[in-house]
């Protein structure tokens, strides 16, 4: 049968197609076990004493009262770690439990087992800890300050980077700049930290199941703190209820370890949601200061900027975010001239670490106020602005590096301008719950005014700086059936339904499970940084096709032929030469190949003193448009529309792809309208759902999506990460939409320079209006 | 005088089942009971103060917050959770279709929310689902497949693929 050029079979659940998720219909009936939903035989129940001081020496600890209550089992502070007594992603400078010193409010202290929840909370109120209070370094910019005493021996400076590149002596025509700040905004996954460790029978070893962002290096922490080898630990994904950053340090991993191996018995820690608050890192609230330098074109001459990034206590991955922050500070912008300054600082103000954007989102919001600045002082339209310093692929950026990946701005910004608006503002007849206040009432038509506002950015890829990130998956052959082992957390974006789709398609075989999600694997790096379907999609592609090259050996040995004639299409073998064509569920009939393969991205470098080298691996680019509806008076924001146009590479799945667009847009429009941890001496004062908002679906607008498909040559099968993009720029995008309708209702208004946006912000122009 | 003794066994009818609570506390939440007491860990916790909907039941046909219900006053009452639904409800096979579903979370308390909303109306329009289902926060999504999720039902119902 030779039939060369005509499709025979097509292949299902393949790349590009969308495919249900695999957890799907376990996750809608509710059986999907999540981490929290955990439990054991004969389980106990832990619990953290936390620090109700930013900063205080521990006199003294007496956990005495509390282990006289019946049903507490163990009570263990930081002289029960046998081994590291400190962790952290990259400096490891955060004690597992404070020994002499608290830096911050909910910082660990002590961790309770007992039999209950409620015998836990009794014993934690009966701990007595005995503190002297210390003055307290709240304010980033003092702790900058070379004479503020140090409040933690690695001193209060987490890192400075400052990015110098061309002229400096150069002055634009025109020159705009102002300062920016961006509050504390939190991840607020659905699903709380929550962890079920059981003990080996003979307490050498331990299993953790937990909800993680990245399972090897939990590994190594845990581990170290524990004196156990990484052997003796296992960690097992427990179903993941959100993330976005926020599961990328430890919170409760050790100590749920060390109550298991101390009791002998299966631990069971979750946090409440108030907990949750203390217990993970968020992004880091910044002080921002920019000047942009352009000819009276608005050609970009020169772009100066300092960022101070508030680390709070311990410095997670601050480092890291500030690099992200400085080597962004000019935006999907060419310019050649740059004199950027940062520095990320420790305080006693609750520990920053990753959240979805990592430290671009400050430096676009930034960015994007300042492109909008500097279109007004040139007299052009915003779009207008953009386009004419739009970077393109080979341009080379403020560090040095040349943008080698698609760099598709022009297009973005061409596919924005295309988009049709949403249908006419404060139209008298528009129902109240579609104006702002919404069902709430207070909006008199009158005063609703529409807005427009744009937004883009840049945004890295992968890990930076020198990083040695990799992936590791194994691609089993058997009975026709191919088994996918790799230790990517699913985290919700929907790597366990591409990792099959990619194993389809390469091996032209739809019948493809996936094996348990553990450390009985090699790493998979981070579900983070947008990487996974870069890393882990490489490492899965990769995989698949050393399984595939053993067929073709096979077929080749047995036929006589050349393995190279040999090709997938669909779910047929196909020899290219004779152009003869099997199913390949025929082809693999007992053959069995097990194949795992680590995958590694080019290598990056560190930036030097004047944050100059190719320090980043890729970039992918995003603009969003924001129509919205400002009720003047009260200064109530409706986001009526948002628009996007996104560089993905290639969708490998569209539908998860457009999932990404529309979640990540609604984190942008919560940091921009409503969501901030407000802090007063370092005690949150909104730990809750009922004081910390996120946007309700009465919040978010239909969502118009355009993805731009260029493969990119070096990424897997094309594919770019897509999960950060749409909440850097969408950010931006709303409050220039609210400051457009602003000087439409006033001609003129103040520019709006912080997040999240506050009614007044809107309402004090008002009364400044009223009182001219 | 109530015997507090009395209060920490009480029945609760359960999808249709009548249950047995055995040692729990008067006090605790309709929640607590159907997860630890009960083993139902459909329904989730994800605030505890009734802000998110995630721990959303049925109680005699109408959405609650189970996390703000005291079990104890729910024993003359039928609970229906995402268990009792049956399993692939129009509801829960669009919500996998539409990619409604990420991490899935706030699956459970979604579905049972737009399960209430379609019984009370049979062709919401768009704002009236917002409204239905704005008690239900997902950090996933961004809402938009969740929307299509349930307007997909809308027009399967009302073509008679129910």
């Amino acid at each position: 049968m030779s039939d060369l050029g005509i499709r025979e079979s097509s292949l299902t659940g393949g790349l590009g197609q969308s495919p249900l998720r695999p957890d799907g219909i376990a996750k809608s009936e509710g059986a999907y076990e999540f981490s929290s939903d955990l439990s054991a035989d004969n389980m106990l129940i832990g619990k953290t004493l936390r620090s109700p001081h930013q900063h205080a020496r521990i006199v003294s600890i007496d956990t005495a009262p509390a282990l006289a209550i019946t049903g507490v089992h163990r009570i263990i502070t930081a002289d029960d770690v046998p081994g590291k007594p400190t962790y952290g992603l990259i400096s490891s400078d955060q004690p597992v439990f404070a020994a002499d010193v608290v830096r911050y409010i909910g910082e660990p202290i002590a961790a309770v087992v007992a039999d209950d929840e409620d015998i836990c909370a009794r014993a934690i109120e009966a701990i007595e800890v005995v503190y002297e209070v210390l003055p307290a370094l709240a304010d980033a910019r003092l702790a900058k300050d070379p004479n503020t005493p140090s409040i933690h021996p690695d001193g209060n400076v987490i890192r400075e980077q400052n990015v110098v590149t061309g002229d400096l002596s150069v002055v634009g025509d025109v020159i705009v700049e102002d300062h920016y700040s961006i509050g504390m905004q939190d991840q607020a996954f659905l699903g709380l930290e929550s962890a079920l460790a059981i003990p080996d029978e003979d307490r050498a070893g331990v299993e953790c199941h937990v909800a993680t962002q990245w399972l090897h290096e939990d590994l190594g922490q845990v581990a170290a703190c524990l004196d156990l080898p990484t052997s003796a630990v296992r960690l097992v994904l427990g179903g993941v209820g959100g993330a976005f950053g926020g599961r990328e340090d430890l919170s409760l991993q050790v100590h749920v370890c060390l109550l298991a191996l101390a009791t002998g018995r299966p631990v069971k820690m979750h946090y409440s949601r108030s907990e949750s608050f203390l217990g993970h890192v968020h992004r880091h609230p910044a002080e921002i200061w920019m000047r942009h330098h352009a000819t009276s074109e608005g050609i970009l001459v020169k772009i100066e900027a300092e960022f101070v990034f508030d680390g709070g206590a311990y410095a997670s991955t601050s480092s890291a975010v500030l690099v992200n922050a400085v080597t962004h500070a000019q935006g999907p912008y060419r310019c050649e001239n740059a004199e950027v300054k940062g520095i990320a600082v420790r305080t006693n103000n609750l520990p920053c670490g990753a959240m979805r954007g990592f430290g671009v989102v400050q430096a676009c919001f930034a960015h994007e106020r300042q492109m909008d600045l500097l279109a007004q002082a040139c007299g052009l339209d915003p779009l207008e602005i953009r386009r004419r310093n739009a970077m393109s692929t080979g341009d080379r950026l403020i560090t040095g590096q040349v943008v080698e990946s698609v760099a598709p701005v022009s297009e973005i910004i061409e596919g924005l301008s295309r988009m049709p608006f949403p249908e006419g503002a404060g139209a008298v007849e528009q129902h109240p719950y579609e104006m702002p206040g919404g069902a709430g009432n207070t909006t008199r038509p009158g005063d609703v005014v529409r807005g427009i506002g744009y937004g883009l950015s840049i945004k890295n890829l992968m890990y930076s700086e020198a990083f040695d990130d990799y992936s590791t998956a194994r691609c089993q052959l058997r009975d026709g059936i191919v088994t996918l082992k790799f230790a990517t957390a699913e985290v919700g974006q929907g790597f366990i339904t591409i990792a099959p789709q990619i194993a389809r398609s390469t091996l032209g075989l739809e019948e493809v499970e996936l094996d348990a999600i553990d450390t009985n694997v090699g790493s998979a790096g981070s579900t983070s940084a947008s990487r996974q379907t870069w890393m882990s999609g490489g490492a899965v592609e990769a995989a698949c096709l050393r399984v595939r090259e053993l067929v073709y050996q096979h077929v080749a040995t047995t036929q006589g032929t050349d393995p190279l004639v040999y090709a997938i299409d669909g779910a047929e073998l196909v020899n290219t030469s004779t152009g003869d064509r099997r199913p390949m569920t025929e082809v693999v009939v007992g053959l069995e190949f097990d194949e795992e393969v680590e995958y590694r991205h080019r290598p990056t470098v560190p930036l030097d003193e004047n944050g100059q080298g190719d320090c980043h691996t890729a970039f992918a680019f995003v603009g969003h448009r924001a129509v919205v509806d400002v009720d003047i008076e009260l200064g109530l924001v409706r986001v009526v529309e948002m628009s996007t146009v996104q560089d993905v590479g290639r969708a490998l799945n569209p539908l998860s792809v457009t999932g990404q667009i529309e979640g990540g847009i609604a984190q942008g429009l919560g940091l921009a309208l409503m969501e901030e941890i407000i802090q007063r001496d370092g005690r949150i004062m909104n730990p809750s759902f009922t004081d910390y908002l996120i946007p309700t679906i009465a919040d978010m607008p239909p969502v118009v999506a355009e993805l731009i498909e260029i493969p990119d040559p070096q990424a897997p099968m094309g594919a770019k990460g897509v999960g950060e993009p749409p909440t850097i720029s969408s950010t931006p995008a709303v409050i220039s939409a609210v400051q457009d309708a602003m000087n439409t209702a006033y001609g003129s208004a103040p520019h709006l320079r912080r997040v999240p946006l506050q009614p007044s912000d809107v309402a004090k122009t008002v009364n400044a209006g009223l009182g001219d | 005088m109530t015997n507090i003794h009395d209060e920490r066994h009480f029945e609760l009818t359960v999808n249709g089942e009548r249950r047995q609570v055995v040692d729990g506390y008067p006090g605790e939440s309709l929640l607590t009971v159907l997860r630890d007491r009960l083993g139902l860990t459909g329904a989730k916790g994800a605030c505890e103060e009734g802000e998110c909907g995630s721990c959303s039941v049925l109680l005699d046909g109408n959405l609650v917050c189970s996390c703000l219900v005291l079990a104890a006053s729910a024993t003359q009452s039928s609970v229906v959770t995402i268990e009792g639904l049956g399993g692939s409800t129009d509801v829960q096979t669009a919500f996998v279709e539409c990619g409604a579903i990420q991490c899935g979370f706030c699956t459970p308390g979604l579905i049972m929310a737009a399960t209430n909303l379609l019984e009370r109306s049979t062709e919401p329009q768009t704002d009236e689902i917002r409204e239905a289902l704005a008690g239900n926060l997902c950090r996933c999504t961004g809402y938009g497949r969740i929307v299509e999720a349930v307007q997909t039902v809308v027009v399967q119902r009302s073509q008679g693929a129910s």
